[in-house]
């Protein structure tokens, strides 16, 4: 038979975590490293609740609870600070009292970090250090991916921008049209779709050339930015075609006043080569309102149903829509 | 190749040389692209069309290059995570030499598809060993080569590195433990990490 001594000291070559209390509940031994998370505690002698707190099972109360519960897993914390958290299993001893082998469980990575645990605080058995491995590599691995992940949403980002944008001029395109023009009608906002078509844009590219042409298009595409808000969108729909969607805009006048300003700023000639490039612009709006239908086919005709009647009023002009222009288109 | 080998030797050329030669030898290599990411797999032959390009780009030999890389990878705070990952094989670097041989179990512990090459420590005598690196990644011995020497300076600890030849086509590292605690190593703490 062992003497407690002889016990004590072959616990803590396998259980460095072990504690052994006598029937009273009087601790008699404590393995090193439960020593070492309370280096000035003076352990032998002291009562073992006094130490520690039982929160699992809700019944291990008092000493003789303890030893009833063999067998079964305990979950139970330092009461003084910092109050992590063990779990332990209890074998009762032979002479009395018991025999506790404890271990961090979950709570071991906040452990190693609060006490500087090494590896030599573990039992060479206890897959702990493989844990922190496992949880070092994963987090390195999780990383390097989560920053791969990174990396393709600016991807994605760009290459989606880049397919809704006009490569020429930079304004928005037809899909990006779709895109915007449905979600502004599934979100029942009011606002207006004026379409722009240039007049005398023909003429510049096929006199001065496509070089000619193009510059008049950035051009036209820096007008329609700065006549409008950011909260608005620019369309390059076609060769010399675009759509501006005005959020939230359907005030008669201040549209009126946003196409003149457009149509006089277009109407301003771009130098080009030491030449100047001369054109005009009508245009055409329809408003999407409570009422009014809200489909997107339907406010583009109307839109363009307002231009051909601008264009055919003499160019350079702006028009609503109108019923009646049904008939005459 | 796994793209964190790949990885590897971009950031050790860069690091060293300068992003304009790493582009230099991504130009040269061809593959079409500039930038290798890490968890992604890469077809061998690029790998080795980059190895080849740092040759000529670079003007080193191959293998002295890549026991740099060994170094680099151990001793440059970029690469810290995987100083730590190695120093969790042993508190000692005796101890550190044994856990090579889980070494590619534990790489493939961390990244399911990064598969090593086996590695082999035998103690021929106390303090005297033969590091055996198997074939499957041309390289990988100098590589090692530069891993455990720039271990030994982590640990603060004296060793003699050779290589002492091919046996049955596997690369032989003959590793001369002279002395512990040489030197001061650096400091290691399990609970270092942030979590």
């Amino acid at each position: 038979m062992m003497t407690p001594e002889q016990l004590s000291e072959f616990a803590d070559q396998i259980c460095p975590m072990h504690v052994i209390f006598d029937a009273s509940g009087r601790i008699t031994s404590v393995g090193p490293t439960l020593r070492k998370l309370r280096p000035d505690f003076k352990w032998t002698g002291q009562d073992f609740f006094e130490i520690f707190a039982v929160s699992r099972p809700r019944w291990v109360r008092s000493v003789g609870d303890m030893l009833r519960s063999a067998g079964v897993k305990l979950h139970m914390n330092f009461s003084s600070e910092p109050q992590t958290g063990l779990k332990g299993v209890l074998a009762p001893l032979p002479a009395g009292g018991g025999f506790l082998n404890m271990s961090f469980g979950i709570s071991v990575l906040e452990a190693v970090r609060d006490y500087d645990l090494t590896s030599a605080d573990f039992s060479p058995t206890d897959l702990t250090i493989e844990m922190l491995y496992l949880v070092e590599a994963k987090s390195a691995a999780m990383e390097a991916s989560r920053q791969l992940n990174m990396r393709l949403q600016g991807a994605k980002i760009a290459a989606e921008e880049q397919a809704f944008t006009d490569t020429l001029t930079g304004l928005k395109n037809r899909r990006a049209l779709d895109h915007v023009l449905s979600r502004m009608i599934e979100t029942g906002k009011e606002f207006a779709l004026m379409h722009v078509d240039l007049d005398y844009f023909k003429q510049v590219n096929d006199t001065m050339g496509h070089a000619a042409g193009d510059a008049v298009l950035q051009r036209v595409a820096q007008v329609l930015v700065d006549c409008t808000r950011e909260v608005d969108t620019a369309v390059r729909v076609g060769g010399d075609e675009f759509i501006l969607l005005l959020d939230g805009l359907t005030d008669a006048e201040t549209l009126e006043r946003i196409a003149n300003r457009l149509i006089e700023c277009l109407e301003e000639p771009v130098p080009f080569e030491g030449k100047l490039c001369r054109i005009s612009a009508s245009a055409g709006t329809s408003l999407a309102k409570e009422a009014r239908p809200r489909d997107a086919a339907t406010l583009i005709h109307q839109a363009d149903l307002a231009l051909y009647a601008a264009k055919n009023a003499g160019r350079g002009q702006h028009l609503f829509y109108q019923p009646n222009m049904e008939m005459m288109g | 190749m796994h793209g964190l080998i790949n990885r590897a030797i971009q950031a050790f050329v860069t690091d060293t040389y300068g992003e304009g030669r790493w582009k230099s030898v991504m130009d040269l290599a061809g593959l079409g692209f500039v930038e290798f990411e890490a968890m992604l797999i890469y077809p061998d032959d690029q790998s080795f069309k980059v190895l080849s390009a740092m040759e000529t780009v670079l003007d080193r030999p191959l293998a002295e290059m890549l026991e740099d890389m060994g170094t680099f990878l151990v001793s440059n705070p970029q690469a810290e995570a995987l100083r730590r990952l190695l120093r969790f094989g042993g508190v000692d670097y005796v101890e550190f030499l044994h856990s090579l041989d889980d070494l590619p179990d534990r790489a493939r512990l961390a990244v399911s598809d990064l598969h090593l090459p086996t590695l082999e420590l035998i103690e021929q005598a106390p303090g005297q060993f033969e590091l055996i690196c198997a074939q499957g990644l041309p390289g990988y011995s100098n590589v090692m080569m530069g891993i455990l020497r720039a271990m030994a300076d982590d640990y603060g600890d004296l060793v003699i590195l050779d290589h002492v030849g091919v046996r049955d086509g596997a690369d032989i590292i003959s590793i001369t433990h002279v002395e512990s605690q040489f030197a001061e190593g650096r400091s290691f703490s399990l609970g270092a990490h942030s979590l």
